[in-house]
Parts: structure tokens; sequence; C-alpha cells
């Protein structure tokens, strides 16, 4: 297998503080790649230093063969390297229907038309409702996103995210604050993306993580601790002594 | 992939409430016709439609900048004051007809709004505010400073206005003047309601809404708000070009900093992001200014003061619903009369 997004030696420090120190990590075409820690790990610094709002220390992230250590944000999500935040990131004034064309618009080239409306191109539309069935937010499509419940936020989050149409998906606990009953079909929908979608996923629930991944990193104090697939993770002495034993050995 | 079978109603159904969104309805088009009567129905008011369009066009191009890419400047005046002196010289060194004149003045100010962008594109608000604000108070020293120019501070004098497309000469009344001007301003109007249904005006929104995430679903923040920017100028230049034609007098006035803060108190009173909010600011502003510096002329800035700090106080969407003054704050659910809805902000009330 051949690695899609790779990072070599992340160093990220503010002032004295390392946040990042010395990270490398391969994620494979198609991978289901989990990142798991503690809090403070320094899981969402990573995100950011891989999807370019934060510059690294040193290091270099290459992304399909392509060096993107010091490309914008947007460059990168043209090169189809898109992520989600821990913290909704919406564009609140609009509604979903709204959003969902914009970014579909955006990702199709679109987003410099001034002289034609909102979704009049062809497909445009369709792929609107398509995302919004999807996630379940057909029936609020028509309200702004800021009136919108929390998990019907959060849903709108990942949505964004598909509508970009990645090619390696970051997932920055997806599901946290999400009702019991719909993390699963959420992780579902992510788990459904096409098999050469790559997904790296930064989620605290070790029963998704362990259902979801097939390869794990840890990363504890911003180093790499181990990386390995859940089995070996689950039977790893070190990462239980990191979780106290008891959350990862239940997965063994 | 388990997308769900989308049937095309569903489809339709989202397209529909796409397309919905930039509907006209029925009062906006009463809104352009009384406008468009208005010079003739009161002719003796005719010079103050012709302010009004010319503050209502300035309004509009803040608007942009302001209201859908959240950008704040105190400075816009700078761009009003560009387009006004690069009218007046053309038409005083090179031709007189107005037409050209307002072209020249566009293509100046659009020169300078891309600029001017590059000071906007990072920094916070507060950063944004004091940096448009230096810029037209440089060019006011500027225009100040070359009297061999622009006349110093005895301002540009012996404009000479030719015809309107060589057939409408200027009238002492503002009748000509009254229908360039609202002329000009629905084109403007038109083109940035065009924008901001577009998906570059939703790129716009969405950097207003949240620039971080606007980065993350691959929208160039920093192109996008130079462009928005050099729109914004060049019909603030073009409402500056407006001034310098129908008055024939250009002064430093266009510069000065009240102009920049009047403007953004226009919107302030109209609400920002729906684009009437410039030009109902604009009639309030003006009008409130006509009548109220005729009972008082020395102190119309104090009504107009106290009118500000009540609005801001009560709130504008309760300012023009007094018979809910004395309720309890209620959602507004209760059915608005139609004469309301032009006040009311889309979205606010439902």
């Amino acid at each position: 297998m051949t690695a899609v997004l790779s990072a070599r030696h992340l160093i990220k420090r503010f002032g004295g503080i390392t946040a990042t120190a010395d990270v490398s990590i391969d994620l494979e075409a198609g991978a289901r790649h989990a990142l798991i820690g503690p809090n403070g790990a320094g899981k969402t610094t990573l995100i950011n230093l891989l999807t370019g709002v934060l510059p690294p220390t040193s290091g270099t992230i290459t992304l399909e063969g392509e060096d993107i250590t010091t490309m914008a944000p947007h460059q990168r999500v043209n090169r189809g390297m898109v992520r989600t935040f821990q913290i909704n990131q919406l564009f609140n004034t609009m509604t979903p229907a709204e959003t969902l064309a914009l970014v579909v618009s955006q990702r199709r080239g679109l987003g410099t038309r001034w002289w034609e409306r909102l979704g009049a191109r062809d497909g445009v539309a369709e792929r609107c409702a398509q995302l919004l069935a999807q996630l379940h937010l057909t029936e609020v499509q028509g309200q702004r996103t800021e009136h919108l419940a929390y998990g019907k936020r959060r849903l709108l989050e990942i949505a964004i995210a598909l509508a970009c149409e990645p090619r390696v998906l970051l997932l920055d606990e997806p599901v946290a604050g999400v009702p019991t009953g719909e993390r699963e079909e959420l992780l579902q929908t992510v788990a459904a993306l096409p098999s050469d979608v790559s997904v790296l996923l930064i989620e605290h629930d070790m029963d998704l993580v362990f259902d979801f991944a097939k390869r794990i990193t840890v990363l504890v104090n911003g180093a790499l601790l181990t990386e390995g697939t859940p089995a070996e993770i689950a039977a790893d002495p070190q990462v239980r002594a990191v979780y106290l034993g008891q959350e990862v050995a239940d997965h063994a | 992939m388990n997308t769900p079978n989308i049937d095309s109603s569903a489809a339709g159904r989202t397209r529909a409430l796409l397309a919905q969104a930039s509907r006209w309805p029925a009062w906006q088009w009463i809104f352009w016709v009384v406008a468009f009567i208005a010079p003739a129905l009161l002719p003796s008011h005719a010079l103050i439609i012709n302010e009004i369009a010319i503050v209502g066009l300035f309004a509009l191009s803040l608007d942009l900048i302001l209201g859908y890419t959240g950008i704040v400047s105190l400075g816009h005046a700078a761009f009003f004051g560009m387009g006004a002196y690069a009218a007046g010289l053309f038409a005083k060194h090179w031709l007189p007809d107005p037409t050209l004149g307002l072209i020249f003045a566009m293509a100046v100010s659009l020169v300078l709004g891309l600029l001017c962008a590059f000071t906007v594109m990072r920094g916070n608000d507060l950063t944004r505010l004091m940096v448009t604000m230096g810029v037209s108070l440089i060019l006011y020293e500027i225009a100040n400073k070359l009297d061999w120019l622009t006349g110093g501070a005895d301002g540009l004098q012996g404009v000479m206005m030719g015809p309107v497309l060589g057939l409408f000469e200027f009238d002492l009344y503002g009748q000509t003047a009254a229908y360039y001007s609202l002329t000009v301003l629905f084109l403007g109007f038109l083109l940035l309601r065009r924008i901001a249904f577009s998906p570059f005006g939703a790129t716009l929104k969405a950097i207003r809404d949240n620039r971080l995430r606007a980065g993350a679903i691959g929208i160039p923040v920093g192109a996008r708000i130079v462009v928005a920017y050099a729109v914004a100028a060049t019909l603030a230049g073009a409402a500056g070009a407006l001034l310098a034609q129908t008055s024939g007098f250009v002064s430093l006035d266009v510069f000065d900093f009240h102009r920049s803060a009047d403007v953004m108190l226009i919107l302030v009173i109209g609400g920002t992001g729906w684009l009437y909010g410039g030009l109902i600011g604009a009639i309030a502003f003006k009008v409130m200014q006509d009548f109220l510096s005729s009972i008082t002329p020395q102190y119309w800035t104090f009504w107009l003061g106290l009118f500000l700090v009540v609005l801001v106080l009560v709130g504008r969407d309760r300012l023009v619903r007094p018979w809910q003054w004395f309720g309890r704050s209620t959602p507004a659910t209760d059915p608005a009369p139609a004469s309301d809805g032009a006040t009311t902000k889309p979205g606010a009330s439902s």
C-alpha cells in the first residue's frame, strides 16, 4: 500500500511548549485510521498542522507525492484533503441548503461565478439534496443554521466536509455531542465512503474507534507512542498504562 | 456508497428553496417604482432625492464589504473622494461627458481599491478600522497639498458638465441630476443583487460567517476579499463621481472622516447584509437631516444622536413595530401589515 498522506518529523513549538514532538504518520490509500490519545496529547494540533491551519516549526507533509508543507489551507482542500472540526465551524446565517450549495459550487469551480444564481447549475441542487438526505437534514434544509439543534449542526459539520468530495478526510471528534442513537449512523455514513477515500479519525469513544479503525496511532504528550492494528493496540501494555488499563483492555 | 435514492422531487424542493431567496417580492418593485416617480412627483425635492440616491449608492457599496464580507471600514470615504476628484478633474481637463467621466472615476477608484485591499486582508476589526481610517486621512491631506491640481482647501471649481448621454442637460432644480443618480444607483443595485445571490456572493457570506471554515472548504479567502473590496471601492467611486458631476464642485469634504462615519451610521440604521439597509438608511438619514436642520439648524445633530441611541437601545425590529413596545417581547409571529415589509429584515421576522 502507498501512503496518500504522509507527515515526516513534524515538530510544532508554541514558545517553550512542544505541542507536536517529531511525529511521523502515514495514511494509506483507503485507510480507516484512528488517532487516539489522552486529552492534551496534541491530536488537534496535529490535524491543524496537516491541514495548514498552523505552520509546523519543522518537518514535511506530502499529499499524493506532492509537498504541501507550506500550502495554504484552501489549496490543500482543492487537492482533496478535507477536515471537520471538533468545535462546529458553520455558516450561521445560511441555511443547510445554502451552505451545501455553496460548498458543492465551490468544489466544482463555480465559486467565482458572480452572475449565476446559487444552485442554478445542473447537478448542484441534486448533490445537495443527496447530502441532506444522507445526513438527515432534509427537514431542516430551509432553517437558518444558528437556529438548528446541536445534533443537526453536528451533522451539517460532517455534510460540509463530504460536500467537498474528499480524497483524504480528517475527522476531529465527529460524534462529540451527538446523541448515542445517532452516533453509529454517523460513523456508518463515514465508513460507507468509497474505499479510495482515506479517513483519519480522532475520537475519544473507544467503542467507535475499535469498530471503525483498521489501524490506530496513539499520541501521548505530543509524541508518537505506538501504532498498530486494533488488536495490537488493545494488547499494548504502554497504551493500557496511558488509559489506566480499563477502556482499551475491554477490546482485547 | 450507500447514498440514499433521491427522488427528483427532493432535489426539486432543494432547488426551489435555493431559487426562492433571489425572488423579487412585491414591495421591492413598489420601492423602485416609487423611487423613480419621486423626482417627477416632488419636483421641489429633486435635489434631496439626488443626494439620497448618491448616499444610498455609497452605503450600498459599504454593505458589500461590511454586510456581506464582514470587513469593517471607517475609511470608505477614500474611494468616494477619489471618485469625486477623478470625475471633477476629468470633466475640467478632458471631457465634460458625464458617462465617460463616471466610467473614468470608477476605474480610478477600482485601482485604488485594489491597492488598498491588501490593508484589510490581515489583522482584526480594530486594526482594520484604524488602517482604513488612516488611508482616507492620508488621501485627504494629499488632496489638500496638491492644490495646483485639486484647488486645495478652496475646492475644485469650474467643473462644467455636458448633458447626460448628450441629451439631458443638468437643470437648476435637480431633475436631470436625480434621474441620472437614481439610474446609476439602480444599476449598481442590480449588480450587487446579482452578486449577493450568486455562488461568489455565497463565498463572501461564508467568509463573513466563519473565515476559518471558509478556508477549510477551499475558498481562497484573501483573493475573495480583494475582489469584494475592489468592487465596493468602484461603486463608492461612482457615488463620489455622481456628487461631483451633479453639484459641479468638489471640495476636500469628500474625503472627510464624517463621510465614512455617516455611511456607517446609515448602514446601522437600515441594517447590514440585505442591500436595502443602505437605501432605507440613506432615506431615513437624509430626510431626518433635512427635517431636523429646518427646525433647529444648529442642534439637529443632537436629535440625530438621540435617534441613534434609541435605535440601538430599542432595536430596529422593535422600533418599526410600535404596537409591540408595551407588550411582552414575543417573537414576531403576528402578521405584519404590508407597509411594514419594507423595513423588516428578511428572515428576521420568520
